[in-house]
């Protein structure tokens, strides 16, 4: 299997925040004839080991858990109201299908109202997570049977290439940087490394980086490797908010991130030939590195960003190109740390 | 399946060439002629056994969609509404190019990077763009034209309790209904009309009449239900599963009430549940039937139709069925 199977796999399987299941699964069987050891902890983290000759821990983290939405109620007419899970913007839910996953999966749209029926009042304001329903074509009675408060709700779309080597998809956030993770594995096979390489396909970063606070704390590694995604630019996107699709992997510059390791990554870049750009950050990075860095007694981190357009949405648009060349750069970083360059680089 | 195909075949108003090839093709063998008249609409005349009365069915086969205006330098498409559609139902939606049928999406301004104010107001439909994942203006320009007609990628779907999920099924369901009908032996001679351009100002189905000139119109359409949370009943009395409608008054049309006794009687005699329709802020396209030549006796039945003019429009496969029985009776019975 290549990563852009393993991406459509994932991207098209259902895993919303704390129901991950389903895209642990599909890691597990794609990852394990390449690495050494393979286990789940506590919270469903997947933790996939392939090791190296010498004492030092290296996790990589990309989340596998998707936004999504969660049953709250099913009203007098059979309609569902529900509730986000992570940062859904109801104004992307209009008109749109979801799968119910209820006594059986079930079919169901997000009604709108006809622009005729809509007042002025209407038509000029969004509508609120609230003011939306679900259809499943079912009456009250029926739909009882079927529901219950509580059942999850996931985004129906299945992924499809556009034009040069993008995809588009849902849940390209994460899954992309899964895939990267794997695209690393890969060029791994090809190279030495001293560290023991921990990939760690984390849980509930959604809803609060939760899967990488438990995952870091378990490993405790010398080096916390991130891999998220970043707002790609579209023209409503200032330049310094956002990161180009096909320009390579954004290293990330921040006060979450360890200095002399993110120059190192940058010189390893440069000395490889693999294209990258600059993300600043001078805050919260809104990514598990963001987790990883306060873990215990505190943990050395760097962030590589995938540009991805229209974050959050079902049609997150990004470039193959940028997860193999992410990939390719992890790689070549992991394979530089040794016992001496590590004491070195860690070093203030 | 008949309803797939036509769901899922693209035709936007002013641009319906595919979706007339399909029809054409399903009713050829069962009319004696079929002609597209001057401005694109299908005019076909099938035989009956009688020919007491010149009547005229039409629906119409133009839906809403989008139309290239610009192609930017970094190759992301500017687009026109065709029709009046809803900017709200455009984010996070994929579509359909131009003849080479280029998929592209319209995504959205990530949560993230918006203030909880700008989060109120609905999404400007001009800051809206496509993005088919090419390089630059160059490559764009090899695949899209300006000019080229968009449509709203919807997948058929069949779900819940007999329903069926579909893209603007207010501008598929009339044909469906229509291809049904003219597949049956029937008593009256009849005039069908596929008509174009009614969403941009119910351009096409005025010229059939005046064409034609019948004795009566017979208009089929989707008619908006308000059987769902957040609706105002007052809109529309129309409740998915309870039959077909039949209008009594609309924005512009005030419908024969002899006619409407007389196609009241015949559902009775068959055992046909209806709803009455009056809606005040609706317009039917009986209103170009009705005041033309020196006036047409017309009447508009409608199959319910929930979230109208949005690529999920939820129609019941119960309502297909009682309202292509309805037709039927009426064209075989109607005095």
């Amino acid at each position: 299997m290549n990563s852009k199977e393993l991406l459509i796999d994932l991207s098209n399987s259902i895993s919303v925040s704390g129901c991950e299941d389903n895209a642990s699964n599909i890691i597990e069987k794609a990852f394990k004839d390449h690495v050494d050891e393979i286990h789940k902890d506590k919270l469903g983290n997947l933790i996939c080991v392939k090791k190296g000759n010498k004492n030092i821990k290296i996790m990589l983290a990309a989340h596998m858990d998707e936004i999504g939405l969660m049953a709250k109620d099913v009203d007098d007419n059979g309609f569902i109201r529900f509730t986000s899970v992570g940062g859904v913007d109801p104004r992307t839910l209009m008109s749109s299908e979801v799968l119910v996953h209820g006594k059986e999966e079930l079919y169901g749209v997000v009604g709108t109202k006809a622009v005729h029926f809509q007042d002025n009042d209407e038509k000029n304001k969004s509508e609120e997570m609230d003011d939306l329903i679900i259809d499943i074509g079912f009456d009250k009675e029926k739909a009882l049977k079927l529901v219950n408060v509580g059942d999850y709700i996931s985004l129906k779309r299945n992924a499809i290439e556009l034009q040069g080597n993008t995809l588009t998809g849902k849940a390209m956030d994460d899954k992309a940087g899964v895939s990267t993770m794997y695209e690393c594995l890969l060029e791994l096979e090809k190279l030495k490394h001293e560290a023991d390489v921990y990939f760690v396909s984390t849980v509930q970063e959604e809803v609060g980086l939760r899967g990488a606070t438990v995952s870091a704390y378990n490993i405790n590694p010398d080096i916390g490797i991130a891999i998220d995604v970043g707002f790609g630019s579209t023209p409503e996107l200032s330049n310094e908010d956002s990161i180009d699709l096909g320009k390579g992997p954004a290293i990330t510059i921040g006060g979450n991130i360890h200095p002399k390791l993110r120059k190192k990554l940058v010189e390893v870049a440069k000395e490889y030939n693999i294209p990258f750009q600059y993300e600043v950050a001078p805050g919260v990075s809104g990514t598990d590195a963001w987790a990883m860095q306060i873990t215990k007694a505190g943990v050395p981190c760097i962030l590589i960003s995938l540009p991805l357009r229209y974050m959050h949405t079902t049609v997150e648009t990004i470039d193959m190109n940028d997860i193999k060349n992410a990939g390719k750069l992890i790689a070549r970083f992991i394979s530089i740390i040794t016992t001496e360059s590590l004491e070195e680089l860690l070093c203030y | 399946m008949l309803l797939k195909k036509l769901s899922e075949s693209i035709g936007v108003s002013g641009n319906e060439g595919e979706i007339r090839k399909i029809i054409i093709d399903e009713i050829k063998d069962y009319v004696e002629e079929i002609k597209i008249d001057k401005i694109g609409n299908i005019v076909a005349f099938k035989k009956g056994k009688n020919n007491n009365k010149k009547i005229m069915v039409s629906t119409n086969i133009d839906e809403l969609g989008l139309i290239v205006t610009e192609i930017g330098s970094t190759g992301l498409i500017k687009f026109k509404p065709v029709g009046d559609i809803d900017a709200k139902i455009l984010p996070s939606k994929r579509v359909k190019i131009g003849e080479k049928n280029i998929t592209g999406v319209i995504g959205a301004k990530p949560i993230h990077l918006q203030k909880p104010s700008e989060r109120k107001n609905p999404i400007d439909r001009k800051s809206l763009y496509i993005d088919m994942g090419v390089k630059g203006k160059e490559e764009a320009e090899r695949l899209v034209s300006i000019g080229d007609y968009i449509g709203i990628e919807s997948e058929y779907i069949e779900f819940g309790d007999d329903l069926i999920k579909g893209k603007f099924l207010e501008s598929r369901i009339g044909a469906n209904i229509l291809i049904n009908l003219l597949k049956n032996e029937l008593e009256n001679d009849i005039y069908v009309v596929f008509s174009v351009m009614k969403n941009i100002g119910l351009r096409g189905i005025g010229p059939a009449t005046f064409d034609i000139n019948p004795d009566l119109s017979i208009f089929i359409e989707g008619i908006s239900t308000t059987d769902y949370t957040g609706c105002n009943s007052l809109n529309s009395q129309v409740k998915l599963g309870k039959g077909p409608g039949i209008s009594l008054y609309d924005k512009r049309n005030i419908y024969d009430r002899k006619l409407y006794n007389s196609i009241n009687e015949i559902t009775n005699n068959n055992n046909i549940n209806i709803q009455n329709i009056v809606q005040s802020n609706y317009e039917s396209s009986s209103s170009k039937t009705y005041t033309t030549l020196e006036g047409v006796p017309s009447t508009t039945i409608s199959v319910p139709i929930r979230y109208m003019y949005s690529p999920s429009s939820v129609i019941s496969l119960n309502d297909i069925v009682a309202t292509e029985n309805l037709l039927k009776e009426v064209i075989n019975n109607i005095k």
